[in-house]
């Protein structure tokens, strides 16, 4: 099952004592918009154990339409990279382990 | 490289500008990202409108080799964390970047 951000917002606010779900709302905004401004500007994310963000460049490359075997040229483009960090890469994969 | 942004100043952000004390904003931090990492440990994907999703991939075992020594062995079957970002991050980044 998905978690969504509405999902994480309310899980945030069982586990924070004390603090209303309407701030823990624009709390979580907040932190979304400061992440999505930092990475837009190309501005490296660097959470430790959960992991990194880094925009990527794409060049220009030439690529087919594989339906009309017609050639097009792709234009350059910025791509968000997410590294995995220590932590939830053996978390994650902990829980494997024990389910084989 | 230049300058990476950390949970330290996500913290003092929501310190700043929504009022909440210097404990509540670094805890708040913590806990949206140990809520991720506990939702994908759980086998949950997590997606953050406004920003992107994650996913998990389970990848199954394969030869390898070591490049130094050239020995073979078998490398094990993991699951993996992708990310990929949302419609509306990548819409933003092509406009500031373009």
């Amino acid at each position: 099952m998905t978690v969504t951000r509405s999902e994480l917002i309310e899980r945030i606010t069982d586990a924070q004592q004390g603090i209303q779900v309407r701030d823990v709302e624009l709390a979580v905004k907040m932190l979304v918009e400061h992440m999505a401004q930092a990475v837009t500007q190309s501005e490296r994310i660097e959470i430790r154990g959960f992991g990194s963000f880094e925009l990527h460049y794409r060049p220009p490359r030439r690529a087919r339409n594989p339906k009309t075997g017609e050639q097009v040229a792709l234009e350059g483009k910025y791509a968000v990279h997410f590294k995995p960090g220590k932590e939830l890469r053996e978390k994650v994969n902990e829980q494997l382990a024990e389910i084989r | 490289m230049g300058h990476s942004l950390t949970k330290l100043e996500m913290a003092e952000k929501l310190q700043q500008d929504l009022g909440f004390s210097r404990k509540e904003s670094k805890d708040l931090v913590d806990c949206f990202f140990e809520e991720i990492i506990a939702a994908l440990e759980n086998g949950e994907p997590v997606k953050i409108s406004g920003f992107g999703n994650f996913e998990l991939r389970d990848k199954s075992s394969r030869p390898g080799r070591n490049p130094k020594t050239g020995e073979e062995f078998d490398i094990e079957a993991r699951r993996v964390v992708t990310f990929k970002a949302g419609r509306k991050l990548r819409d933003r980044i092509d406009a500031y970047q373009r």
